[in-house]
């Protein structure tokens, strides 16, 4: 029933990537960013990583899809097209694709136990956690104390994301400056 | 979008259990799914849903954007505090255990901190960059 269920998502995703490809009226674009973002979320809930899937209805369907049309509103839902046909992108595109694909041969199999990424320190994370940091919950436990420095870098990351908009775009100053111009 | 009254009501509806529930999401993110980050771009989600529906410029009534261009700061320097205050009590950088007398209560204490630092900042850049887009549009 499962795996029902993840074929059934992984179509949809699919279906709703070769839309964003084919569509030109970017507001419709868009639009299907939010449910492929929904859509992965739900992935995400299927193979039980919560928070994960959190973040990516909160973040993917909301937040983005509000910037998006945002940023549609100052320049143009239309997309502009050239008719001629590119073989070099579309030969790099499948290149780069076909090699991805390869790797993920390597790949271990979903949910093996013996895989190396189950082995290294995620053991001792889900044993020690809740008795070292008294908190039920390991993912935040990793996320806010173990792995505490990644946590930081990534607010700061956001903090940067924050300025480099205010200053290339905020700045009430010159905005107002501009108005006087206009005036 | 003033003239819209389905949407007026049901937004003023809504945002009030968007915020509450950021707030849950912020402090119950220890015992469920969730975290300062989640907090942050819900909460900031019922501002922007509120900017949308009632016009920027009473947003930023609600939210001034001074304040809340401070608050992208005082989220990182919070999160950076707490490794500094866990240097001076003898540990190491943002190692929480030191923050009280028992490893657990520092670990838990420091974690809620630290949360929060990063749901303000989150929250706080979500809003700036609205108002900042939305702001340009009409100038």
């Amino acid at each position: 029933m499962e795996h029902l269920i993840v074929i059934v998502l992984l179509s949809f995703l699919a279906i709703t990537a070769v839309a964003i490809v084919m569509l030109h009226d970017l507001v419709a674009v868009v639009m299907l960013f939010g449910i492929f973002s929904l859509l992965s979320a739900v992935i995400f809930l299927v193979l039980d990583a919560v928070d994960v899937a959190f973040t990516e209805a909160a973040v993917g369907a909301g937040i983005s899809t509000v910037l998006m049309l945002g940023t549609l509103a100052l320049t143009t839902p239309k997309e502009k097209t050239s008719p001629r046909f590119a073989p070099i992108p579309l030969l790099v595109v499948i290149i780069t694709g076909a090699a991805l694909v390869y790797g993920t041969l390597d790949m271990p199999r979903y949910g093996d136990p013996t895989a190396a990424i189950h082995q290294h320190v995620a053991p001792r994370y889900l044993e020690r956690a809740p008795r070292e940091t008294g908190i039920p919950n390991v993912v935040t436990a990793v996320l806010a104390s173990y792995r505490g420095y990644d946590t930081l870098g990534e607010v700061t990351v956001i903090f940067t994301a924050g300025v480099g908009v205010m200053l290339l775009l905020g700045s009430p100053r010159r905005q107002t400056k501009r108005k006087r111009g206009k005036r | 979008m003033r003239h819209h009254l389905i949407l007026r009501i049901v937004a003023k509806l809504l945002i009030p259990p968007i915020l509450l529930f950021a707030l849950y999401v912020q402090f119950h993110g220890d015992f469920g799914p969730g975290g300062g980050f989640q907090a942050g771009v819900i909460f900031g989600a019922g501002f922007i849903l509120y900017a949308l529906i009632f016009g920027v410029e009473t947003a930023k009534k609600v939210a001034q954007p001074e304040i809340v261009r401070v608050m992208v700061a005082v989220g990182v320097l919070l999160y950076g505090a707490v490794g500094l205050v866990s240097l001076l009590l003898g540990g190491s950088y943002l190692d929480y255990s030191v923050l009280a007398h028992d490893p657990v209560r520092g670990q838990h204490l420091g974690i809620f901190i630290i949360e929060l630092g990063v749901g303000i900042t989150v929250a706080a850049v979500m809003i700036t960059i609205f108002f900042t887009f939305a702001s340009r549009g009409r100038s």
